[in-house]
């Protein structure tokens, strides 16, 4: 059980940042996650937490030590990776008892945790198998499993599901948390996908090149994005996000719509917008309801069956469509009208300029 | 375009069989996809189509005539890779422009540059025309590849899971557009993935492998709200539809490992069977009120929707819904099941 | 983020480095003790690469030593150069006789060569059979080289993308010839040879360096070629190519640096070969290798003259390598989907 200090933590590659100057205090027994696309930074700050990838500049401290220059093994944590990285010529108890044995744990107590964990993880009858001849989410227990039985202070995950069919990657993410749940030990989270993110995590940490959007409880960063990065990122589709002008109490969007504004969110524009009144609305797919007597209009650009729901995509006007959440059962032709009301309490707004999230108002309801 | 059928396919790879008396029939502009788990067999399907493969038994006819002899080259048709398929020392332009150089086509210059800006300005890459492609992000590569056979103007497109490889925003993004074009395009195409999310939203039809044999073909409702056993049942959905095991009792099936009660299907000869698979999906249950009791066991706030795991006796159902619940781990809750909207299977896994 | 206040319990940190680590490396590779570390097994490293070069460099010295320096005890490093070597292995000399000596060195229009035969009482009367026999091995070694490897290539395309029947057993099978070694079968070739009229021709030497180098050279390009990913080639099919333009246009340039390496090690050793060149060539078509040795001069071993033949010897095969080190060295990228 640990907390982690990141204090101006940062990687640089000549003169290109990898990771920026990032402040991150994990509180003890977190799970927080790293989300981001490739390439933005997260996986570099895990391998900076663990060692295997040594800073630029900054400290990591772990329950107050500062562990920036230890050697990986001596910082007390377990790092899970993407490919297992079990060994393919010793059984799965063997991986798992490997690094009790080089700590040169007693036989006997080897033999202990091992069960212990291994039924844990309800990998037991699997113990004398090898990795190699087992499926993926039985190979990624057995890494979890080896992870485990160290009892670290600290877990770093660097996508353990990205290799996992899409029929394993449901159940061991509920495993996973679970599992978190039961031991409550501290996590450190890297993936790339939002959905994950927004299931297991506490805290989610949402980067893009090198920099972090914003943290925030899954709720807080899916309601109320910092800017719109974030309010594409998170959620499938991401944010419908429109151009319009705000002007005399009301915005104008494409395809000649108007949307007005209610007075606390209209003092709050006046205050931060432009002087030309250029504005991003955002609103998410189920914020949209469709109503004969809607205020907006737009017309049908397709529609697709998700399953349990149906995503309906509206063109306001040639190049902007948005998308609509509705019920399965919801089917509507291409190029029919569609008239539209958003959720007041869901809107969300942007400035252009800086891409920022405009301050909700004073008292507002933040759902 | 055309429509392309196949016939009674077999092959077979040393022991293991790939393809089992495997029958498709594609309208000409479909957009037909092949769903299946990796290894299913769905890849050499397409790979026999295209002529990559040699079947077995069985024959493979294109615009109602067999091609079974034909080579690739001469079978008109264009595959798009799940990956390695640009040649890395040429830039965006030579590689679009490649297929339309070889030598059975001998196309001129000047119609080879309308096509390749033309496929260019669709899958908006034409800023990308003069790089090498291994300057390209993922999303743009594939781009390219999609590029690369719609230059060639094919009876029909095979593609190879070209989402699979990428980032989970951007496969959300790309498939969107694919689906767009191809309905603009009007291109006959064959689109081959193991994510049902894919084949559910792009598809007109889908045609479901299971080890080497299609268990159903239909339209994404179809698949949907009527699976024809539990693989497909499983198979398709997110979250993944609950089964559980359930025997006969007085006034209904009883599910195995807990006190639910369930009403019985009414088989068409009246009888009630001995034992069942009962499916469930997780928008079928309705936590807050109902007959049924459990106990929290996991949440799972995905913003839009949270999944909510109950446990009630030995059996975990997932159930999902709209928006943040106020519910806490490890609360007792009441639930309600969608009894319209059960899905009944007997002991082979079939659907009754 | 407010100051972490300090934990008296706090275990002292580790040395910093003083050095900017803007590149990728793991946490214990940059302290300080790690980059001396690096720096003393750095230095080893180049003292004994110095020490492996020293028998070549030695070599190459004796090469322009004169005959006397060449067997000098304590042997000399500095020495005043001459080419009395070179003038030994590459010309036929014979004695003069005393007044044809004195003769001689009244004139004062001789050549530098008959100048420095002259010193050892000798005068030039032609060419020896070195330049030839060092064209012959250029030839041959050349010729074979080519054929193995073009040959070769082809084959390893086809083990690695046709399902021919016993595959398994036949790839085997080429390996194992590797296990044969040549000079057992040299007396059945030389009768068979003797027989079908190819003794001592360049053809039935380079026809028997192909055959021995095939295998190697089938075994190390399928390697190569199984690294290439089919959907290359496929993709072109599909799109218009046969087959065989697809293998020209798309995966021999992919397998450039496979080819590169398998015609240096088949150069090498069809260059290097000694027992069927001894064996089977005396006159024509015979080869450098067996030559170097025999080269004698009346009165005692011509040591600079073997030199310089063996550095003769050695300078085309380092120049074939200087010339390909791009391609051995290269990495090989494939244009693919990078993940993350």
């Amino acid at each position: 059980m640990a907390n982690i200090d990141l204090v101006n933590v940062e990687k640089k590659f000549g003169d290109v940042f990898a990771v920026k100057p990032l402040n991150l205090s994990i509180k003890e027994g977190e799970f927080i996650v790293f989300l981001g696309p490739s390439g933005c930074g997260k996986t570099t700050t895990l391998r900076m937490i663990s060692g295997l990838e040594a800073v630029t500049d900054g400290n990591i401290l772990l329950n107050q030590r500062d562990v920036t220059w230890l050697h990986p093994s001596e910082r007390d944590i377990a790092f899970v990776f993407q490919f297992f990285a079990l060994y393919s010529h010793m059984s799965a108890r063997e991986n798992i008892a490997f690094p009790l044995q080089a700590a040169q744990t007693p036989r006997d107590e080897v033999k202990q945790r091992v069960a212990q964990v291994a039924k844990m993880l309800r990998i037991d009858h699997l113990l004398d198998r090898k990795p190699g001849a087992l499926s993926g989410g039985d190979q990624q227990r057995i890494a979890l499993a080896r992870a485990l039985v160290r009892r670290p202070a600290a877990f770093l995950m660097d996508e353990p599901l990205g290799a996992l069919d899409a029929e394993y990657r449901e159940s061991m993410r509920a495993e996973i948390k679970r599992l978190h749940l039961d031991i409550g030990a501290t996590t450190v989270y890297v993936t790339h996908d939002q959905v994950e993110a927004m299931a297991m995590s506490d805290r989610i940490v949402i980067m893009s090149a090198a920099v972090v959007q914003q943290v925030g409880t899954p709720t807080e960063v899916y309601n109320n994005p910092a800017n719109l990065f974030v309010a594409r990122f998170i959620g499938s589709p991401g944010m419908n996000l429109l151009k319009g002008t705000y002007q005399a109490g009301a915005i104008h969007l494409p395809g000649d719509n108007r949307y007005p504004v209610s007075p606390a969110w209209q003092r709050t524009l006046d205050h931060h917008l432009p002087g030309n009144g250029a504005v991003i609305v955002g609103f998410r797919p189920e914020a949209v309801q469709l109503n004969p007597e809607g205020e907006l209009n737009a017309s049908v650009y397709a529609d697709d069956l998700h399953g349990g729901y149906s995503m309906l995509h509206l063109e306001l006007t040639k190049g902007e469509v948005i998308h609509a959440r509705a019920g399965r059962e919801v089917h509507m032709n291409i190029g029919a009208p569609a008239r539209f009301e958003i959720v007041p309490e869901r809107v969300r707004f942007f400035h252009p300029e800086t891409e920022l999230a405009i301050p909700l108002p004073e008292g507002s309801a933040t759902r | 375009m055309s429509d392309v059928r196949l016939e009674g396919i077999y092959k077979r790879f040393g022991d293991n069989i790939a393809l089992e008396n495997v029958d498709l029939n594609l309208k000409d502009q479909e957009f037909f996809v092949l769903l299946g788990p990796t290894g299913a067999g769905k890849t050499t399907a397409l790979r026999v189509i295209a002529g990559l493969e040699k079947q077995d038994r069985g024959h493979v006819y294109l615009d109602g005539e067999t091609v079974d002899s034909v080579q690739p080259a001469d079978r008109d048709v264009a595959f798009v890779f799940q990956q390695y398929s640009l040649y890395p020392s040429m830039s965006v332009y030579d590689n679009l422009a490649f297929p339309l150089r070889s030598p059975l086509r001998q196309t001129p210059e000047d119609e080879i540059k309308r096509r390749v800006t033309g496929a260019a300005e669709i899958l908006r890459i034409t800023h990308l025309l003069e790089r090498k492609t291994a300057r390209l992000s993922g999303g743009e590569m594939q781009r390219v590849s999609i590029g690369r056979a719609i230059v060639r103007e094919p009876r029909i497109f095979l593609m190879d899971e070209p989402l699979s490889n990428l980032d989970a925003k951007l496969r959300e993004s790309l498939r969107v557009e694919l689906k767009h074009i191809q309905k603009t395009q009007g291109s006959t195409t064959l689109f081959v993935t193991h994510d049902q999310i894919e084949a559910l939203t792009v598809a007109d039809r889908i045609a479901v492998l299971q080890d080497g044999r299609i268990v159903q073909v239909g339209t994404p409702h179809d698949i949907y709200d009527r699976p024809a056993n539990t693989f497909v049942a499983q198979l398709v959905g997110t979250p993944r539809i609950n089964l559980v095991s359930a025997a006969r009792t007085d006034g209904g099936l009883r599910v195995v490992g807990s006190d639910m009660t369930l009403p019985a299907p009414l088989t068409s000869n009246g009888k009630m069977p001995e034992k069942v698979m009962i499916g469930v999906r997780p928008e079928d249950i309705r936590p807050g009120s109902g007959e049924h009791r459990g106990q929290l066991a996991l949440v799972e706030p995905l913003g839009v929707e949270t999944i909510l795991h109950i446990k009630t006796g030995e059996v975990t159902l997932v159930s999902v819904v709209a928006g943040v619940p106020f519910y806490r781990l490890g609360d007792p809750i009441a639930f309600a099941l969608a009894t319209e909207r059960l899905h009944y299977f007997d002991n082979d896994g079939k659907r009754v | 983020m407010t100051a972490v206040p300090s934990n008296p319990n706090a275990v002292p940190t580790p040395g910093a480095p003083n050095v900017n680590v803007n590149f990728s490396t793991r946490v214990d590779k940059v302290s300080r003790g790690a980059r001396w570390t690096r720096n003393v097994r750095a230095v080893i490293i180049i003292i004994i690469a110095l020490i492996m070069l020293i028998p070549t460099v030695w070599m190459a010295m004796t090469a322009f030593k004169s005959r006397p320096d060449a067997v000098a005890v304590p042997p000399k490093v500095f020495f005043e150069p001459s080419l009395e070597g070179f003038v030994s292995l590459l010309t036929n000399r014979r004695q003069l006789t005393a007044t044809e000596i004195a003769e001689y060195q009244a004139r004062t229009d001789l050549a530098w060569a008959d100048q420095i035969a002259l010193v050892r009482g000798q005068t030039i009367i032609g060419p020896s059979d070195f330049p030839r026999q060092l064209l012959n091995s250029l030839i041959i070694a050349g010729v074979s080289t080519i054929f193995s490897v073009g040959f070769g290539v082809l084959a390893a395309y086809a083990f690695s993308r046709f399902p021919v029947p016993g595959k398994d057993d036949l790839l085997f099978f080429i390996l194992s010839q590797r296990m044969l070694p040549p000079v057992v079968v040299t007396i059945p070739i030389f009768l068979m040879y003797r027989q079908v009229g190819l003794y001592d021709t360049h053809f039935g030497m380079i026809l028997l360096y192909t055959a021995f180098n095939l295998s190697f050279s089938v075994w190390l390009l399928k390697g190569f070629i199984d690294e290439i990913p089919r959907e290359y080639e496929e993709a072109a099919m599909v799109d218009g190519y046969t087959r065989l333009q697809a293998f020209r246009k798309i995966v021999l340039p992919q397998a450039t640096t496979g080819i590169a390496a398998t015609t240096v090690f088949t150069l090498i050793f069809s260059w290097n070969e000694y027992a069927f060149a001894l064996m089977l060539t005396s006159d024509v078509a015979r080869t450098a290798p067996p030559s170097i040795p025999l080269v004698l001069g009346t009165g005692g071993i011509e040591w600079a003259a073997i030199a310089a033949g063996s550095l003769a010897f050695l300078i085309p095969v380092v120049i074939v390598t200087f010339l390909l080190r791009k391609h051995l060295l290269r990495g090989v990228t494939f244009g693919a989907i990078r993940k993350g």
